[in-house]
């Protein structure tokens, strides 16, 4: 479902090209779970920027869903990004002052298939998916624990049954023990819901969450494990 | 993004931050109030000058003596009245023009009026049978001035509402009381309506005589103050002015108009200027209050630029989510105009409340009406639109990554 072909992003900085992605080529089937890892510099948060077409590459095609997104505009990526992507940030992001129900149905904002009817059972079914408490839904976001606020943002990146979740360093602002719960909680979204999740990370003992393991060092990928 | 959907995130992101939100409010609910209040005082002001004018009479010329447009000349000009160049010859020649419905002469001084030991000083009218008509004057009580009594130089007096209360008290019934008018004796036949308006000019500050009474004990002469004339109908007044001037300038031998020693009123004329004046000063308390509608808008505006750099991140969240540049820019505009609507609605009804203190405390007519509602309200929304438009701009343009990372 995802299919990159000798990706290159270089980034123009002051007359001087940067090549912060060289040649970057890989898949992704429907239902796997990836951790992207590599050391900070390495270029995978632009990659994730990328596959989550916030950005686009230079040279090179992805293709997602047998469509080359590669060079659409603007307006043509935010459709993308609506129907089939879910991000979750490793700062969750959440509206600080709103209820929980209300940022997780935030996305059917801009996502026109879904009616106005069928927003809350949609966004019931996802809080139930990520195992959020019921007598949270109603509590401002910035009430919650940590754990929680991240549980809420996957809630609120799976709501509207995105093909991808791209989740960025999303234990990064978690202790150990949260952050495993999380992790736990994206093993779960992608064995019993079939969710295609990418994780990035620059720690290994996060990316072993995953099935498969893509590292990138410089712009460039040195290995493709399998588990 | 659906409509409904815009109203909610508009509402919840104006509540968010509540104290902020009524200060830049306040700011259009002072700028649209007070373009209410001065408009409605302008207008009234409009609206009170062109009930005066109308309440002169209909149709009306009046023709005074002296020159009007020697003033600032070689010639001085004297004072309006005082000039002896109308005679009442003139008036009865005038008469014969065409148009000319009704020919009112008038004789007017002021004198000292005394009754039962109180007395005042007000303005004394010699005046005919026809000049009630001619002035939509009605009476309040008794008869007005007949021809009988001009003929017979009666010395009957018509008491204007003003003087009667001067003289005997408020509302008292005068007919048949008598007067001194310097050192004549003069009896009450009747009193007139009020017709409102205060000092200078007030119909309702004065005493009417027979005009022929005048002549002959107050001025001692046949000179006139003014004639009214009634043309026939509106469309003639422009002909009977001619008229009149083209017959008085032949009977006063003088061909030059310019040199004309009595001048014409047209109270369609009076009318217009006096209407071109008032709108002026409409527009000009419009503008000064439009300057604090002006400022409110630039509140407004620096209030949504904080609010954009602050909400950033939320901005880069909405962009990952989905939502196009023109779903970002729709909202933070939808927020802006939320601002001028709330801040319009409660400006109107302040400014609405204000005119009527005004009126209630310094007697002066406001007048507030749905052109002046729609016009604050019309600017508001502009406000809203042309000041939340760069922030809007500006936020709709924010790329995605940066304003995720932006801390």
């Amino acid at each position: 479902m995802i299919e990159l072909e000798k990706l290159t992003k270089t980034y123009n900085l002051g007359g001087n090209p940067l090549t912060v992605l060289r040649d970057v080529s890989f898949k992704i089937d429907k239902g796997q779970f990836v951790a992207i890892i590599g050391p900070s510099g390495s270029g995978k948060s632009t990659l994730m920027h990328i596959l989550g077409a916030l950005d686009r590459p230079s040279t090179g095609k992805y293709i997602l869903d047998g469509q080359d997104i590669s060079t659409l505009s603007d307006d043509e990526l935010a459709d993308i990004r609506s129907k089939k992507i879910g991000f979750v940030f490793q700062s969750f992001n959440l509206l600080s002052r709103a209820t929980v129900l209300r940022n997780v149905t935030l996305p059917f904002i801009y996502d026109k298939r879904v009616t106005r009817a069928e927003r809350l059972e949609k966004a019931v079914k996802a809080l139930t998916d990520v195992g959020l408490e019921k007598e949270r839904w109603n509590h401002l976001s910035n009430q919650l624990s940590g754990g929680q606020m991240q549980r809420v943002a996957i809630a609120r990146s799976l709501v509207n049954n995105p093909g991808i979740l791209l989740a960025d360093e999303p234990t990064g602002n978690l202790d150990s023990k949260i952050g495993q719960v999380v992790l736990e909680t994206f093993q779960k979204l992608n064995r019993d819901h079939g969710h295609t999740i990418v994780l990035i990370t620059h720690d290994p003992s996060v990316a072993t969450a995953a099935r498969r393991i893509i590292e990138i060092k410089d712009g460039q990928i040195v290995s493709d494990k399998l588990k | 993004m659906l409509f409904q959907d815009l109203m909610e995130e508009t509402f919840f992101s104006v509540t968010a931050n509540k104290s902020r939100s009524a200060l830049t409010i306040l700011g259009i609910v002072i700028g649209i109030s007070s373009v209410i209040a001065m408009i409605s005082v302008g207008q009234g002001a409009s609206q009170d000058i062109a009930s005066r004018i109308s309440a002169l009479g209909t149709n009306l010329l009046v023709v005074t003596p002296g020159n009007a447009r020697q003033s600032g000349g070689n010639l001085v000009r004297s004072g309006s009245g005082s000039a002896t160049s109308l005679t009442l010859e003139d008036a009865i020649a005038v008469k014969s023009v065409s148009g000319a419905k009704i020919v009112a002469p008038t004789i007017s001084a002021r004198k000292q009026v005394t009754a039962k030991g109180k007395n005042t000083n007000t303005s004394i009218n010699g005046i005919d049978d026809q000049y009630f008509i001619v002035k939509n004057i009605n009476l309040a009580q008794g008869i007005g001035i007949t021809s009988g009594q001009v003929t017979a130089r009666s010395k009957v007096a018509v008491l204007g509402p003003t003087t009667r209360d001067d003289l005997f008290g408020v509302d008292a019934s005068v007919v048949g009381l008598k007067i001194r008018i310097g050192s004549q004796e003069y009896s009450v036949v009747g009193v007139t309506e009020a017709k409102g308006g205060t000092g200078f000019g007030s119909s309702d500050d004065l005493i009417y005589i027979p005009i022929s009474t005048a002549a002959q004990y107050l001025t001692g002469s046949q000179s006139v103050s003014n004639i009214n004339i009634e043309a026939t109908t509106a469309e003639e007044m422009t002909m009977v002015q001619a008229e009149v001037m083209a017959l008085l300038m032949a009977r006063h031998r003088i061909s030059d108009p310019l040199l004309a020693d009595f001048s014409i009123l047209n109270q369609e004329d009076l009318l217009s200027s006096a209407s071109s004046v008032a709108g002026t000063m409409t527009m000009l308390l419009g503008a000064i209050a439009g300057i604090s509608l002006l400022v409110g808008g630039i509140g407004i505006m620096n209030m949504m630029l904080t609010t954009v750099t602050e909400r950033t991140r939320e901005i880069g969240l909405r962009k990952s989510l989905g939502a196009k540049n023109h779903d970002i820019s729709a909202q933070f505009l939808a927020e802006a105009v939320a601002f001028t609507f709330t801040g319009g609605i409660i400006g109107i009804i302040l400014g609405w409340l204000a005119s009527l203190a005004i009126h209630q405390f310094s007697g002066l007519t406001t007048v507030v009406n749905w052109a002046s509602v729609s016009l604050s309200f019309g600017i508001a929304a502009v406000v809203g639109l042309v000041f939340g438009y760069y922030p809007a701009k500006r936020a709709a343009k924010l790329d995605p990554i940066e304003a995720l990372r932006y801390q």
